[in-house]
């Protein structure tokens, strides 16, 4: 029973991590560079959420689109003004950038609402299921986020595969120049993937939250390393593979807390990325490509 | 049909098209033709929106697009098939072809398909194939059938021809004879002069950034100096 446990808590965990690298992923698949504001993006999802819900007395649903609708205009917002300029600068230029941003939100929450840590209600409440006469216990949440995860999964299988947007995305993700001689706007399909990439980097922070409920600036920034982490696992650039990744990082994490080490978790959880990139360099489902300009 | 005015184009310090001036009518096949690193490409790119030029300007049915969007060029009219195909080779050819009509309204796309499939049974055959998955005649056909999507009024190919059997080669330019008598003025750069020169009405030649001498198909496949220089003799 211990080992189901797990398993679910780990699964759960693992669809926070795959929900955040679904960002990381699309993100760097049309854009080729890493947002490591990405994690603190989490953070002010989890914020607009807390405060529509716990200060304005909001319902969980509209606090949830609320949170959605900030990171949106927010992820737009930080690709026209800081990644847009620095379209054809070295990647060197675009990371600091990133790194940058991320610490600048970090701050402005700070400053917006303090490093005190807020306690966030669970947008679901707390409840438990028990089954096995008691033996196995699941949270709602855990549920709820595994369900979420998979939702958005089949939701952007569906809009890669099969709209012209989405498509578009995929050009773009694969030869920038031919993709303007398609008619396709460019500028406008990045900051549709950053919209998109954002809004669920909302979701994924009121999930994180509702399971693990401590609310601070820094709230993000770990598990947006291991969402990024996740990403490189299953093959930056590939949507299943952001998926695979997050799940199987976060069942790695909790069976390492369960069965080896607390300390050490998340020490495992960077070895098994280091083994596995040693042995497929371009991550689990990732494909070795070469860029044109 | 396009006017190009002493452009000036610089890839950082270097001067790489240096004041050419040239034309296209409507209905012609003109050809672009030069050594390897004369420019002929970089002239394409910068008619396309690609690239910018420093001076000069570039008119297309009588507007000027010399700083408009590549992407708002090509729904004027003006499709650019680029050096080497570049097409999507992770993507289905369908889903290549559905690219090439992204200006279109989605309810004309269907139309469009079956024309292309008509005009190239071979991609009709390979349409849920992967792209990279194509012969390079193949992708050469792609890319071709992917740029008639859009309808264009004017069609500029950079060296089609490039790494094809002779017969494909053939098979290429007849392809091009047959858009062009369907209505699709053609801006054609090539390194294989012969097969350009003739089939092409009038041809510029390229050297070094600038046109060095420009006269009719006929003229210039009959002239010494273009012999010696791009026929072999
Ligand atoms: N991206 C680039 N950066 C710097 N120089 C370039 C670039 N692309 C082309 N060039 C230079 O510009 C000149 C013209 O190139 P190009 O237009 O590709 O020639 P062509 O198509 O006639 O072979 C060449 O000298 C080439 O080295
Ligand atoms: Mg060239």
């Amino acid at each position: 029973m211990t080992f189901l446990s797990f398993l679910i808590s780990g699964l759960s965990l693992g669809s926070v991590y795959a929900i955040i690298a679904l960002g990381y992923t699309m993100v760097y698949g049309i854009a080729k560079m890493l947002n490591f504001a990405h994690g603190d993006v989490i953070m002010v999802g989890a914020y607009v959420c807390f405060f529509a819900t716990t200060r304005w007395d909001l319902p969980p649903t509209v606090g949830v689109l609320l949170a959605m609708v900030v990171c949106t205009v927010l992820g737009v917002l930080i690709e026209r003004l800081a990644y847009k300029p620095l379209r054809s600068a070295s990647s060197l230029a675009v990371i600091i950038t990133a790194i940058g941003v991320s610490y600048f939100l970090q701050n402005a929450a700070q400053l917006l609402w303090t490093s005190n840590p807020k306690v966030f209600t669970s947008v679901v409440g707390n409840s438990l299921i028990k089954l096995f006469d008691g033996r196995l216990t699941i949270s709602v949440i855990a549920i709820i986020t595994i369900t979420a995860c998979i939702v958005i999964m089949a939701a952007l299988t569906w809009f890669t595969g099969k709209t012209k947007m989405g498509k578009a995305m995929r050009a773009c993700s694969e030869d920038k120049g031919a993709a303007q001689l398609m008619g396709i706007d460019v500028n406008f399909t990045i900051s549709v993937t950053f919209a998109i990439g954002s809004a669920l980097a909302a979701i994924a922070g009121v999930l994180l939250c509702s399971a693990y409920p401590t609310l601070m600036p820094t709230t993000g920034a770990m598990p947006g390393i291991k969402a990024f982490t996740a990403a490189v696992f299953g093959g930056i650039g590939s949507i299943p593979g952001a998926m695979i990744g997050g799940l199987l990082l976060g069942i790695i994490e909790i069976f390492g807390k369960g069965y080896i080490s607390t300390q050490l978790s998340d020490a495992i959880v960077f070895a098994v990325l280091i083994i596995t990139l040693l042995v497929k360099p371009a991550g689990l489902l990732g494909k070795q490509t070469t860029e044109k300009v | 049909m396009l006017k190009v005015n002493d452009i000036n184009v610089f890839y950082g310090a270097i001067h790489a098209i240096k004041g050419v001036s040239f034309q296209v009518n409507k209905g012609e096949i003109v050809t672009l033709i030069g050594a390897n690193g004369a420019g002929k490409s970089t002239v394409l790119k910068t008619i396309s929106g690609l690239l910018r030029t420093k001076t000069g300007g570039i008119n297309f049915l009588e507007e000027n697009i010399t700083s408009t969007a590549p992407h708002k060029i090509v729904e004027r009219g003006l499709a650019h098939v680029p050096e080497g195909r570049r097409i999507f080779l992770q993507m289905t050819v369908q889903e290549n072809l559905e690219m090439g009509a992204y200006t279109c309204p989605s309810g004309g796309v269907e139309a469009e398909l079956e024309k292309v499939y008509a005009q190239f049974p071979r991609l009709m055959e390979r349409r849920r194939q992967v792209a990279g998955t194509l012969s390079g005649g193949e992708q050469q056909m792609l890319a071709i059938g992917r740029s008639l999507m859009s309808h264009p009024k004017l069609l500029m190919l950079d060296e089609p021809s490039m790494g094809l059997a002779p017969i494909l080669v053939e098979q290429i330019f007849s392809i091009i004879q047959e858009m062009n008598k369907a209505g699709t003025t053609i801006l054609l750069v090539e390194q294989n002069a012969q097969m350009a020169l003739s089939i092409a009405d009038r041809a510029y030649v390229l050297e070094t950034g600038a046109i060095s001498i420009s006269g009719t198909g006929k003229e210039l496949s009959e002239s010494d100096e273009i012999r010696k220089a791009y026929l072999g003799g």
